[in-house]
């Protein structure tokens, strides 16, 4: 129970007034930014990164988790009051809720989508901090080939393994790998494609290439579409709250879903997209009433809304134990980790025990504050989605470049900037997943240490790779869910993934 | 609009982008002088698979485009996108002479007109006391260095 006594004595650290007002600070402005339509999780968090640069880093990591949880309970509203076509449709939480705020019933919809956030996320939040520990103890036996294999599965589920094609997968994760040899060779001190202009020394950053891609890239992609889909928000009638019966039918599709979510987002197999669309087929297929799927259950708002954010919590285990982002969410976290010098790891847990404690309580924290937020002041953030496109997308706009300003004012950033951003336009007309190029970005570099590492330990030898059980059967997976989906496809039966495909996170 | 006669241009445009690419980083790879030291593999490996993998890319890519036939794009509001990167970039080339406010504001109103509002006299002014309320939340409270201009020093410094 060593486990126990760490998280109290992390609740400890977050119960400091100062550090539960910076929680709040970043639940609200979480939630805010979430509830903004056409920003998901990924993007809250990296618009809102440069809000902590100037705090401490215990503030600034506590505030950045509420920000994190804000935004996930954020987008939930977003997609069950708007029906915002081609960008909810891998949002699953839309497919019911939607269908049940049309029908009057938005308030029991937003009601089961809170409270099972919250189920979700006390559980999800309790069972990572029991787990990281052993995952930790078991990271201390991790070589650098154990690194290098989970970073290949890690580059596969987030590539190749779902959406609608292995090639426009593959295609936007090695454009992601290029730009992350931009910079100097952390192993050699090599300057490799910079050519010559000092500002590329250190790289691209991460912030600047997910801000460009994710914000930029859709205030283009949403401006250069014409015939502009009018989005209609539904009022909601009645209150925020449910009857005994949707409670009933709630409850279990709350669990199922933490119990789906949880391990999807821990294994580096994929976002939290794929947890909630597993959680609806789970109770479209258990249900007991199977005329109303499809025309507002309220399972499958509860099942997928649950599943969300225990995967979301879930991603935090390979984030905090290995420093391993699976998630272009937890890549642009990464980036706020290291903007303090600290590499998220086994280490962390020894060198700052209180700063990953007080994270973590601060975490469940954050889930009770938002829980609050969220049913009584729900009427405040529906008034957030009333905003017009123009002001948003401009205020938006204005954010994205904040950030960058605020961190290195130098116009090669804001070049950077432009560049990205058509570039995410592109991507997003053409349907090129976003994810993978941060993700490449971020993880590229790790894996090439790590790589070289094996082979400098094995002087040269390949075979090393493979030669642990560990690392063999890590690679071996990684092959499977590269081979199998394009086999799938090729049978024709690749709808199922293409749905599945993760989108933002 | 002759979406027969192009058999997906795009696949092919992209291929050859992919393949320019991967060219560079072989390149790039190459002039590195390899000392692989323990490794066998030093500095220059990582660039050259990498852009190895650009040019297979580039290659199934043309391959796909044979293939396939172009879908059918909807028509894109080239004046929009015009309107959204002429802002980045005055916000770019002004930043430094005029600071943070008027060039953001500058954004911010060419981003309305790109999404539709036409209205310049309003969406200037509204973006003029967005930027500034931004500009004295994060300069002052959450210390961001952000580039001051006559605006700034005249009403925060003054």
């Amino acid at each position: 129970m060593e486990a126990f006594g760490f998280l109290l004595q992390g609740l400890a650290t977050a119960m400091d007034p100062m550090l539960l007002l910076y929680a709040l600070l970043g639940v609200t402005l979480g939630t805010m930014v979430g509830v903004l339509p056409g920003i998901g999780p990924a993007l809250t968090v990296a618009l809102l990164l440069p809000v902590t640069y100037g705090l401490d880093p215990a503030g600034s990591l506590i505030m950045f988790a509420g920000i994190y949880y804000g935004g996930m309970y954020g987008g939930s509203t977003t997609s069950i009051l708007l029906n915002t076509p081609g960008e909810s449709a891998s949002i699953v939480t839309a497919i019911e809720g939607n269908k049940m705020a049309l029908a009057g019933r938005g308030g029991p919809a937003l009601a089961t989508a809170a409270i099972g956030s919250f189920v979700a996320g006390l559980l999800a939040t309790l069972a990572l901090a029991f787990i990281a520990p052993s995952v930790v103890k078991l990271a201390l036996i991790f070589g650098p080939r154990e690194y290098f294999a989970l970073m290949m599965l890690a580059f596969v589920t987030v590539s190749a393994a779902f959406g609608d094609s292995a090639m426009k997968g593959l295609t936007s994760l090695f454009i992601g790998l290029a730009l992350a040899l931009v910079g100097i060779d952390g192993l050699t001190g090599q300057t490799r494609l910079a050519f010559g202009m000092p500002q590329l020394l250190d790289g691209i950053e991460v912030t600047t290439l997910a801000v460009a891609m994710f914000a930029v890239g859709e205030a283009l992609f949403v401006a250069a579409r014409i015939e502009g889909a009018d989005v209609k928000v539904h009022a909601i009638k009645g209150a925020v709250r449910m009857t005994a019966t949707d409670w009933s039918r709630s409850w279990k599709a709350w669990l199922r879903g933490t119990a789906i979510g949880f391990p999807i987002g821990a294994m580096p197999a994929g976002g939290a997209d794929i947890a909630s669309f597993l959680s609806y087929g789970a109770e479209k297929r258990l249900t007991k009433y199977p005329a109303e799927f499809g025309h507002g259950a309220i399972e499958g708002v509860a099942g997928p809304e649950a599943a969300n954010n225990a995967a979301a919590a879930g991603t935090l285990v390979p984030l905090l134990t290995l420093g391993l982002p699976t998630t272009a969410t937890a890549a642009i976290m990464l980036a706020g980790f290291q903007q303090f010098g600290l590499q998220p790891g086994p280490l962390l847990f020894v060198t700052a025990p209180t700063l990953v404690w007080g994270l973590i309580a601060s975490l469940l924290i954050a889930n009770v504050m938002l829980l609050v937020l969220n049913l009584p002041l729900i009427r405040i953030w529906i008034k957030l989605l009333m905003i017009p496109r123009h002001w948003l997308y401009a205020g938006i706009l204005l954010f994205a470049t904040l950030g960058t300003i605020g961190v290195n004012p130098s116009p090669v950033e804001l070049v950077q900037l432009t560049i990205f951003g058509l570039m995410g336009y592109g991507m997003r007309l053409l349907n090129y997943p976003i994810a993978p190029v941060v993700v490449g970005l971020i993880l590229g570099p790790m894996a090439e240490q790590q790589l070289r590492r094996a082979l400098s330990i094995a002087q040269g030898d390949w075979t090393t790779l493979v030669a642990t059980p560990l690392s063999a059967g890590l690679l071996a997976v990684a092959a499977l869910a590269l081979i199998v989906p394009m086999l799938m496809r090729a049978r024709g039966r690749g709808a199922v993934l293409s749905q599945v495909a993760a989108d933002e996170d | 609009m002759n979406k027969e006669r192009r058999p997906n241009g795009a696949a092919f445009a992209i291929a050859l982008g992919l393949a320019a690419l991967g060219a560079l980083l072989i390149w790039q790879g190459l002039a590195i002088p390899d000392k692989g030291g323990y490794a066998g593999i030093g500095s220059g490996a990582a660039p050259k698979a990498i852009g190895g993998g650009l040019i297979v890319l580039a290659l199934c890519h043309v391959w796909t485009g044979l293939r396939s036939s172009s879908l059918p794009h909807p028509h894109q509001n080239w004046a929009a996108i015009g309107w959204i990167v002429t802002g980045l970039l005055l916000q770019l080339f002004l930043l430094k002479p005029l600071g943070f406010t008027i060039a953001s504001a500058l954004l911010f109103a060419c981003t309305a007109r790109a999404m539709g509002y036409k209205k310049l006299q309003i969406a200037l002014p509204v973006g003029l006391v967005l930027a500034f309320v931004v500009y004295g939340v994060f300069d002052g409270l959450l210390k961001l260095n952000l580039p001051a201009g006559f605006v700034e020093n005249l009403i925060y410094r003054g």
